[in-house]
């Protein structure tokens, strides 16, 4: 499979995400991403190094597994099928995401890229992806949702990460994953916390504080 | 021995976490400070004999931020027992755990000579001292928690992918990893400008989200105000000299590629930006714990704009670092101790603290007098110096609008500082049992005492590591002094009294 099929499933799944109000839905729509990022270095013809093989068991285990598994274990313990009134509608989001991409197209063309890299649509698709992130985590009142957000916006950075993937260390690699992993594991705890204190997960409830 | 400076605070975290007595538990911190800070001092000796391709060592700059960071936890390690008794309610062993994880996580970002493991060690900061904002338990601090996780992540999300931009101008340029900071800073041409510039920009909007500079500060007054006394010391000087430790790396980078005016701009332009939204938020300010926020929001503010001042202002700035980080702890743990014994930190129900609490009352009020500029303490120091470097540099203006800022920030927290001290008790207030012991005040008084001594002093050694630490900021050319000329007449008077 070309990366380049990849790299636009991500895009799309990044409007799919913005569209959905169940909240099971875009952990669902996570655990896609997070495969479909673990396959481009596959499909980058990348296979033949060991430590990327590695690397890509990696996220597919993290991402793919470990973090929707934290996620959806928090998700039972709220239950919290779906994200109502969210503070941007999901038509405006989905506009706002297409707008987003077109930014990233015309950003990332301002950005030169070194001669003979072949796959163009990572930096495009890297920033969109951010964005998407973004704009679900300012966008979205639930915490779980704002997590999934989160998980996005790392994924984003991820796929920046791609074009430096031969010759990244994987000391560095493994820190930044594993402090992915750790990250959410802490909002996790966090959001049963919230729970136990206002009996839901509704961060409006988080908005006392202020000047 | 790199190795160990932060294997030792992590041993220690991992045997607080396993001893079962409390008591046991909160003796460990100021054992465990002490030690870091007399294993510090002997690293000390080697700090210049670093080798190029190593993944940890000290230099100057990691070292002057390090012993700043280890000082500040010594001050706060021999608090905690005594505040811990006072909460013998809450379980200590995740926050001792947190405080000592903490050490370890800023030694190895201290050390690291790697921007990915830089950015790691930042990363596990923010992550070990988000329970710490939790500690009181209550919905105020879940929501500052849940603000400082979510804002912090986000912003150390995109000092990540800044410094992935750092890699890649790296890679475009033909250089290969380990992209160690002495190398991009020995083959700074080969960085591609475009995306080394990117990386800067998102580095600075990164750290400086970590740091509290406005407007990417939102964080910080809900969780130092939402957090004991002694964890707002922590945050307020030691995981913002973190950051601000990783920012200065990218800076050097970008001042070794000859970028430095673009970055310097910036600099000045979010260091004034700070200073200005901290005074607005500091005018009528009722509650005095996150009065202490919005200030330190105003010194990250000032941090950032004496080294995009660079040359005298800069060393300065790394001198500010000091300065700010022990002052902030004697406000800080001050104000803890008042919030206890009034248990409120609002206005009209705090008033008259300097005769409920003699000894924090005064502290609070010195600490104030000596952040907002006062002599001899050390912050007059570094605001004097970096103003005049700011002023003699050909920065007139900007030099002119930072001492107007300072001047209304003192008008502006002077109101609320002397209504707490000096005001009239109100007829409202709670009566706790809380008064002030030597255990609660004698940490604030040392600390305090080190403020006024670095004003008037700085050993021999010290002000080599931090002449240094500034060579390594300014990168060797250090523009505004060759402009200053050979006898820089304004600034050297206050600088001599540092020999």
């Amino acid at each position: 499979m070309s990366p380049d099929l990849l790299i636009a499933l991500t895009i799309l799944s990044n409007f799919v995400l913005v569209a959905t109000s169940r909240v099971n839905k875009a952990i669902q729509i996570a655990v896609v991403q997070g495969i479909l990022l673990g396959l481009i270095p596959l499909a980058m013809g990348l296979g033949r190094h060991p430590h990327i093989l590695l690397m890509v068991a990696a996220t597919i285990a993290v991402k793919g597994w470990l973090i929707p598994f934290l996620l959806r274990r928090a998700l039972r313990e709220v239950h919290i099928p779906r994200e109502v009134d969210p503070y941007v509608g999901y038509t405006v989001s989905l506009m706002l995401c297409a707008l987003g991409t077109g930014l990233s197209l015309i950003l990332a063309h301002m950005l030169p890229l070194k001669g003979g890299t072949k796959e163009i649509l990572l930096v495009p698709a890297a920033l969109s992806t951010l964005f998407t992130g973004f704009l679900m985590l300012v966008s979205r009142r639930k915490a779980l949702t704002q997590v999934v957000g989160y998980l996005i916006l790392e994924n984003g950075i991820y796929l920046f990460g791609l074009l430096l993937v031969e010759d990244m260390p994987l000391l560095v690699e493994t820190g930044i994953l594993l402090d992915l992993f750790v990250g959410v594991f802490v909002m996790g705890i966090v959001i049963n916390h919230i729970r136990t204190a206002f009996d839901s997960t509704d961060t409006r409830h988080l908005a006392e504080l202020r000047d | 021995m790199a190795l160990l400076l932060i294997a030792f605070p992590l041993l220690m975290a991992l045997a607080a976490f396993l001893v079962d007595s409390s008591r046991l538990r909160a003796r460990m911190l100021p054992v465990a400070g002490t030690l870091h800070l007399v294993l510090l001092l002997v690293a000390l000796r080697h700090w210049d004999a670093l080798p190029g391709g190593a993944w940890l060592g000290l230099d100057a700059l990691g070292a002057w931020v390090l012993m700043v960071i280890s000082v500040l936890f010594c001050i706060c390690a021999f608090y905690a027992p005594s505040y811990l008794v006072l909460r013998a309610d809450r379980d200590s062993r995740i926050f001792c755990v947190s405080l000592l994880a903490f050490l370890g996580l800023a030694s190895l970002l201290a050390q690291a000579r790697h921007p990915g493991v830089a950015w790691v060690a930042m990363e596990a900061t923010t992550l070990v001292t988000a329970p710490l904002v939790y500690f009181n338990r209550n919905r105020h601090s879940l929501e500052a928690t849940w603000k400082y996780l979510l804002i912090g992540s986000v912003g150390i999300a995109l000092a990540l992918l800044g410094t992935l931009f750092l890699a890649y101008a790296a890679h475009f340029g033909g250089l290969e990893e380990p992209l160690h900071y002495t190398r991009l800073m020995e083959h700074a041409d080969l960085l591609s400008r475009p995306w080394l510039r990117a990386a800067f920009v998102l580095c600075l909007v990164g750290y400086g989200t970590k740091m509290g500079l406005a407007p990417l500060h939102t964080w910080k007054p809900d969780a130092y105000g939402e957090s004991p006394g002694i964890v707002g010391a922590l945050l307020a000087s030691g995981v913002t000299s973190c950051a601000f430790l990783a920012l200065l790396r990218i800076y050097g980078v970008m001042v070794a590629a000859g970028e430095v005016r673009f970055a310097q701009e910036l600099l000045v332009g979010f260091g004034m930006l700070s200073m200005a939204w901290a005074m607005v938020f500091l005018v009528r300010q009722m509650d005095f714990k996150r009065m202490l926020a919005y200030s330190s929001v105003e010194h990250m503010g000032i941090l950032v704009f004496g080294i995009g001042i660079g040359g005298v202002a800069a060393r300065f700035a790394l001198f500010h670092l000091a300065a700010n980080a022990l002052v902030k702890t004697v406000l800080f743990l001050a104000a803890g101790n008042i919030h206890r014994s009034y248990s409120s930190k609002t206005l009209p129900q705090v008033t008259g603290a300097i005769r409920r609490t003699p000894v924090s009352g005064w502290l609070f009020l010195l600490g104030f007098l000596a952040i907002t500029g006062l002599p001899p303490f050390a912050p007059f120091i570094s605001e004097f110096n970096i103003a005049a470097g700011a002023i003699t540099g050909g920065h007139l203006l900007a030099g002119v609008a930072f001492l107007v800022l300072l001047a209304g920030i003192f008008i502006a927290m002077s109101e609320t500082v002397l209504q707490v001290v000096f005001g009239t008790p109100s007829p409202q207030r709670v009566r706790t049992p809380y008064s002030d012991t030597v255990a609660t005040t004698a940490p604030l008084v040392a600390a305090l005492g080190l403020a006024a001594l670095l004003g008037v002093w700085l050993p021999r050694p010290m002000f080599k590591l931090l002449e240094q630490a500034a060579v390594s900021v300014n990168g060797s050319m250090a523009p505004m002094e060759v402009r200053v000329g050979p006898r820089p007449a304004p600034v050297l008077t206050v600088e001599v009294s540092h020999d």
